[in-house]
């Protein structure tokens, strides 16, 4: 995740003195053209569309009435911010035409997508109040199945091995928290969900690693698997005694003085152990990845398991721990559908955000802080189909629900600055 | 989860020359074709047996299940048609998967193309009205094709021009296919007239696909689709293994630098396979909704494309054990509505086995090691990564 090496770094940009050129390729520059006209198309959008359809004032609540510390609700004109928010637009499409942001590009678009979207939040809500803050809220809760599952496939491709049975594991440790969690508490059902992790990460490195079948079969087999077997326990168990799947909910954890900080404090400070649980995540395995030596041997077998073989590295071994933390991470998140929220498993009830982590972990480039930052957009638009669901808007909700997949597709096809997978990433290693 | 402990070895692997790309290139021999695929089936149903033991039965409530399942799936004249009525989607999206992987890509994307399909193939039934059936029909099943070929080349041509991985594409597109599917069945266009549900309208009997034993009894489903099916496995046969597309197909599968090197096409390659395996799941797709439901709903393929990858591995990639596989899967299918009936035992039980199965042919070394057999082991190795 460090400055490219020097031969890979565009040539164009240095002299031989070593000073910086402004010159550019016509790739480049055809790039800049294509992204300043799509900054354009949304000023559009905001400026013929949303604009003359709005009327009144839009209201976003900012406080819970609960809280210590009351903010006064935010309220903006509906039609006049958005003439604002069109030419905050059309200035950013401008410039990103006729000079371009070049290396800030990606960033600058990443900005207009938000002003566009608030642009979407003020229409929608003309005329009406809306409680911005339960958005951000739910945004948090609905982020940490997402950016655990990404964390799991990151522990596990940075070591070599696809997960694609992310999902599964999602799906399995709601199943066991629930169970566990109805029969001995929340605790032991968040130990089992985790454990349940595990032991699904077990068979896919068994079957990747001793048996080099092709991991992203294994994956496909895992989700299928335990999607039958849970619905199969369900039907035959769960509906027979009602009491193994009724759990107690974990409820949210204020923390002093943090907790009482308007808008910061609810969304960060006042959440499940689940929440706290993933942001320890996140760090933690930051930390270990890069800082660590178990981290730096975990991603050179991620990237080139011959040479790690070769300086002494058992890559199988390596392998089978990253894969089985992977795992247990996937298993973790899966309580956050049973134990964090309902208390009660249904069938499928993951509904794909396994995938959506798939998703989150190739938008942050296999990194998690990124895979965080991305869970968080689409946590977001889907609180926001959530809240646009509950006020009635003209955009239907299916739309907001395909924007996390269209986004990875933008990013897959390498429209919007290309990640790069582990370079061994999904090929077994036979050692010589 | 106890229950999914796999049989654990301690035999090395034996080395192959031949691997399972080689062998879903090349051809199989009867062992890895036959016998492999018969004893995983076997094995899967045994561990079902414990499953279903685990959850309170008896051996004997297993027995019966299974039993069962047996008479819902060959039992009655009703049994094989419903076991053939399940077999044609499957056959079709078991091809489409199939003839990817002969190329080399992972078509995860066939639920999608499926309900794409159907959806062009509902709306070209309901819309068109007084044509006569040798027009409407096929139309249809061309509309449907046409849907799942456009589904299809979306990841087809992002991978030929971008590089974008194609299980990453296909999922997501599954994911957008779902929702759209959601969003059209509440337009105008398809609605119900005074429905508040998501039911679409109803496909006119000129493009309702005709019953093949209605003659004996209303009562029987199996339609024109298998027929289809079947031809669409001819077809697809003829295509691999006598024209020079589908020399290049497999060639590209086998080896795309060499086949680069020979001065084959990747890039085309690419779009076309993913364009045939689209339009083969939209006829799918077509065949569901003109022959069996007569409208769409939600998430009507329910899960056929998923199926169609365990199909398509079971079958060895083969057209003619695509269609094998597909109507032993189409039999678990219809044979597991009457066990959930007269046995009690959950139909959900039927994709446990199917998962089983698929992990037993994928890794042969494991029936291998529990049947002692000398049979060749080999790894199975279709994807390439992400990079790639």
């Amino acid at each position: 995740m460090s400055t490219p090496p020097i031969d890979r770094q565009p040539i164009e940009s240095y002299e031989v003195t070593g000073k910086r050129t402004k010159e550019l390729t016509r790739r480049q520059i055809k790039k800049a053209r294509i992204t300043g006209i799509v900054m354009f198309v949304l000023a559009a959008i905001v400026m013929f569309f949303l604009a003359p359809a709005a009327a009144g004032t839009s209201t976003f609540g900012l406080s819970f009435a609960d809280e210590t510390i009351q903010l006064p609700p935010l309220s903006v004109p509906s039609q006049g911010s958005l003439w604002v928010l069109a030419m905050v637009l059309g200035f950013l499409g401008a410039t990103q035409f006729f000079r371009g942001f070049q290396s800030r590009t990606t960033v600058i678009l990443g900005i207009a997508f938000a002003v566009f979207v608030f642009s979407i939040m003020v229409w929608a809500t003309a005329g009406q109040e809306f409680s911005l803050i339960s958005m951000l809220v739910s945004t948090i809760a609905r982020a940490t199945p997402i950016a655990l599952g990404a964390l799991s496939g990151i522990l596990c491709e940075r070591s070599g091995v696809v997960n694609i049975g992310i999902e599964g594991m999602l799906l399995g440790g709601a199943f066991t928290g629930v169970v566990m969690g109805s029969l001995l508490g929340g605790w032991v059902g968040l130990l089992a969900a985790t454990l349940t992790g595990g032991v699904l990460a077990l068979l896919l490195a068994v079957l990747a690693v001793n048996f080099r079948v092709d991991q992203i079969i294994i994956g496909v087999v895992i989700n299928i698997l335990v999607l039958g077997l849970t619905s199969f326990l369900t039907a035959q168990v769960l509906v027979k005694n009602p009491d193994l799947n009724n759990a107690p909910i974990f409820q949210a954890l204020k923390i002093p003085v943090l907790g009482d900080i308007p808008i910061i404090g609810p969304m960060f400070f006042d959440q499940t152990i689940i929440v706290y649980g993933m942001f320890i995540l996140i760090a933690s395995v930051t930390f270990m990845l890069f800082r660590t030596r178990w981290g730096l041997r975990t991603r050179s077998v991620g990237e080139n398991p011959k040479a790690a073989d070769s300086l002494g590295i058992k890559v199988a071994k390596v392998r089978y721990l990253a894969v089985v933390y992977g795992g247990m991470v996937g298993g973790f998140a899966g309580a956050w559908f049973t134990l964090g929220t309902v208390g009660r498993f249904d069938e499928g009830m993951t509904g794909g955000r396994g995938f959506i982590g798939l998703a989150a972990m190739i938008v942050g480039g296999w990194n998690p802080i990124g895979a965080f930052f991305a869970a968080l957009i689409f946590g977001f638009s889907d609180s926001m189909q959530q809240k646009f669901a509950v006020i009635e808007t003209p955009i239907p909700g299916e739309f907001l629900a395909m924007a996390p997949y269209l986004v990875t597709i933008i990013i897959v096809a390498g429209l919007v600055g290309r990640a790069r997978p582990p370079a061994a990433d999904g090929q077994p290693y036979e050692k010589e | 989860m106890t229950t999914t402990q796999m049989p654990s070895t301690d035999n090395p692997e034996p080395k192959n020359s031949r691997s399972f790309m080689q062998q879903l290139t090349t051809g199989t021999d009867w062992k890895s074709a036959a016998l492999i695929p018969a004893l995983a089936v076997l094995t899967a149903l045994i561990i079902g047996v414990v499953i279903i033991m685990l959850t309170g039965s008896s051996f004997g409530d297993a027995m019966s299940a299974y039993w069962a399942l047996l008479q819902g799936s060959v039992g009655s004249l009703k049994a094989i048609s419903e076991t053939l009525t399940a077999a044609t989607p499957l056959i079709l999206a078991g091809l489409s998967v199939a003839i990817a992987f002969r190329a080399g890509l992972f078509n995860i994307g066939t639920e999608g193309q499926l309900l794409m399909g159907g959806m062009f193939a509902v709306w070209a039934g309901f819309t068109f009205i007084g044509l006569p059936f040798y027009v409407h029909i096929p139309l249809a099943l061309v509309a449907g094709v046409v849907g799942g070929a456009i589904w299809g080349f979306i990841p087809g041509f992002l991978k030929a021009k971008t590089g974008a991985h194609e299980v990453i594409t296909t999922i997501m597109l599954n994911y957008i296919a779902l929702r759209l599917v959601d969003f059209l069945l509440k337009t105008e266009i398809f609605q119900r007239e005074g429905r508040n549900d998501p039911v679409s309208k109803t496909v006119e009997a000129s493009a309702q696909l005709p019953l093949l034993l209605g003659w004996i009894n209303p009562g029987l489903r199996v339609h024109l689709g298998l027929i289809v099916a079947l031809a669409a496995a001819a077809f697809i046969h003829w295509l691999l293994f006598r024209t020079t597309t589908g020399f290049e197909f497999r060639a590209v599968g086998a080896n795309p630098k060499a086949a680069k090197y020979a001065g084959m096409s990747i890039t085309k390659t690419y779009v076309l396979v993913m364009v045939i395996g689209g339009a083969l799941a939209g006829l799918a797709g077509a065949g569901q909704v003109l022959g069996v439901l007569d409208r769409a709903t939600p998430g009507f393929s329910s899960g056929i494309g998923f199926d169609a990858i365990a199909v398509a591995l079971l079958g060895r990639s083969n057209p003619w054990g695509v269609v094998a596989a597909a109507v032993l899967f189409g039999g678990l299918s219809a044979g597991g509505q009457q066990m959930q009936v007269s046995a009690n035992v959950g139909i959900d039980l039927i994709s446990v086995i199917q998962a089983l199965i698929i992990i037993f042919v994928a890794a042969p070394a494991l029936i291998s090691a529990i049947y002692r057999l000398k049979a060749p082991a080999a790894s199975t190795q279709i994807s390439k990564g992400w990079g790639s």
